[in-house]
């Protein structure tokens, strides 16, 4: 649903500072939003002063110091921190990234950090992302084939085929892309967004997948997918260099080839 | 959570809710004709200013013969028939992208059409009644 401002109890106030130990010199700010649903109050925005002498060189890096030592009530996902689980996408700068991957020599001045835009918040900088996994599962991605696996291997692909998914597989479904779109703000209870529709893609390019036709009815939709306007915002932010809107643009072209 | 989120209104599944009515099984024309018209009406809106241009301060019966023209009358209707179309077209999913309301939605869309058509079926006539 498109909204230009925000309801009353979530603007964002201003909140408390923590300020660096003394004798620290080289001091950057992390100014972060924070929320906290049981507390009934707005969210607040707190700084966050850390010596980047004695932090590593990443944001999830200041993050995780915050929380060690400043701060403990501070919440934030994260698992692997070196950007393959994608737990740790937020907006940090303006940007939708993941912490573990933003170097925070990068950021000129104060580094502002919060949730990925326009999700239910949780608590913090966690969203709630049940509506993109419920939308995953609804494109169903995982290989159906009605042709049993040969008995005595796996199913066979030629390089050229294999190749197609490059691009695709590498997905980590943080989904920095689909919490950038506009088109998906507005509408994402109907459009897939841009992460899912690359799911979608990743298996109907595939050649051993038997199940195109059944998955391109499903994607016909002037919502699911047609709500897609180029705007490129999740190839732009997209934190392991993906391209979703031409994956996107792919299913489109492939929507025009069958009807014509 | 915040309490006016959509999610929040109802017990149905995440799931439930992002299947729905299922696919509509359509946009594809429409988002096929809308490329179609715009790269059209390149050549015939730059052909149309050109020939406006060239027509400025000229007598009236010369307009009149200018649009009377076989040639002219034809590319005049062409560019109507498009022009309204992608007006059409363009502003559905304007307001398919920004109403909110399911009636607004619905209403917005057919007036738009039905506004885009008379405009067409005039533009047209006003052609015609000088070409036939």
């Amino acid at each position: 649903m498109a909204t230009f401002t925000l309801p009353k109890n979530s603007t964002v106030q201003p909140g408390k500072t923590f300020k660096a130990e003394p004798g620290a010199k080289n001091v950057k700010s992390f100014r972060i939003y924070r929320f906290d649903p049981d507390s009934g109050q707005n969210p607040h925005t707190d700084t966050y002063e850390i010596d980047l002498d004695k932090c590593g060189p990443m944001v999830l890096d200041a993050l995780i110091k915050i929380k060690n030592e400043v701060d403990s009530t501070l919440t934030f996902r994260r698992s692997c921190r070196e950007g393959i689980c994608g737990s740790c996408s937020m907006n940090i700068d303006g940007l939708n990234t993941l912490a573990c991957l933003k170097p925070i020599e990068d950021v000129k001045g104060d580094v502002k950090i919060s949730p990925l835009p326009h999700m239910p918040v949780v608590k913090d900088l966690v969203p709630d992302l049940s509506q993109l996994y419920a939308q995953l599962r609804s494109v169903e991605p995982w290989l159906k084939s009605d042709t049993p696996p040969p008995p005595d291997g796996e199913r066979r692909q030629s390089k050229e085929e294999r190749a197609k998914l490059d691009g695709l597989w590498e997905c980590i479904l943080c989904f920095c892309c689909s919490t950038a779109c506009p088109s998906y703000w507005w509408n994402g209870d109907r459009y897939l967004g841009p992460a899912v529709l690359l799911q979608a893609y990743r298996w109907i390019a595939d050649s051993r997948d038997e199940a195109t036709g059944s998955r391109l009815d499903a994607l016909q939709d002037p919502f699911r997918l047609y709500r897609c306007h180029t705007i490129m915002n999740c190839t732009r932010t997209c934190p392991k260099g993906l391209n979703p809107a031409e994956a996107i643009g792919k299913i489109k072209q492939m929507m025009v080839e069958r009807d014509s | 959570m915040a309490k006016e989120h959509a999610a929040d209104a109802t017990m149905r599944s995440p799931l439930g809710r992002v299947r729905g009515f299922g696919s509509a099984h359509g946009g594809t024309h429409h988002w096929l004709l809308q490329r179609l018209t715009s790269v059209a009406l390149l050549p015939l809106t730059l052909w149309f200013a050109l020939s406006a241009a060239s027509l400025a301060g000229a007598p009236y019966e010369v307009t009149r013969a200018w649009i009377a023209h076989p040639f002219n009358a034809v590319l005049l209707l062409a560019a109507i028939a498009l022009a309204f179309h992608h007006t059409a077209a363009g502003m559905q999913v304007i307001i398919e992208d920004y109403a909110n309301r399911e009636w607004a939605k619905v209403a917005g869309i057919y007036g738009i059409r039905a506004i885009c058509w008379l405009l067409a079926i005039a533009s047209a006539l006003a052609v015609l009644r000088i070409a036939v």
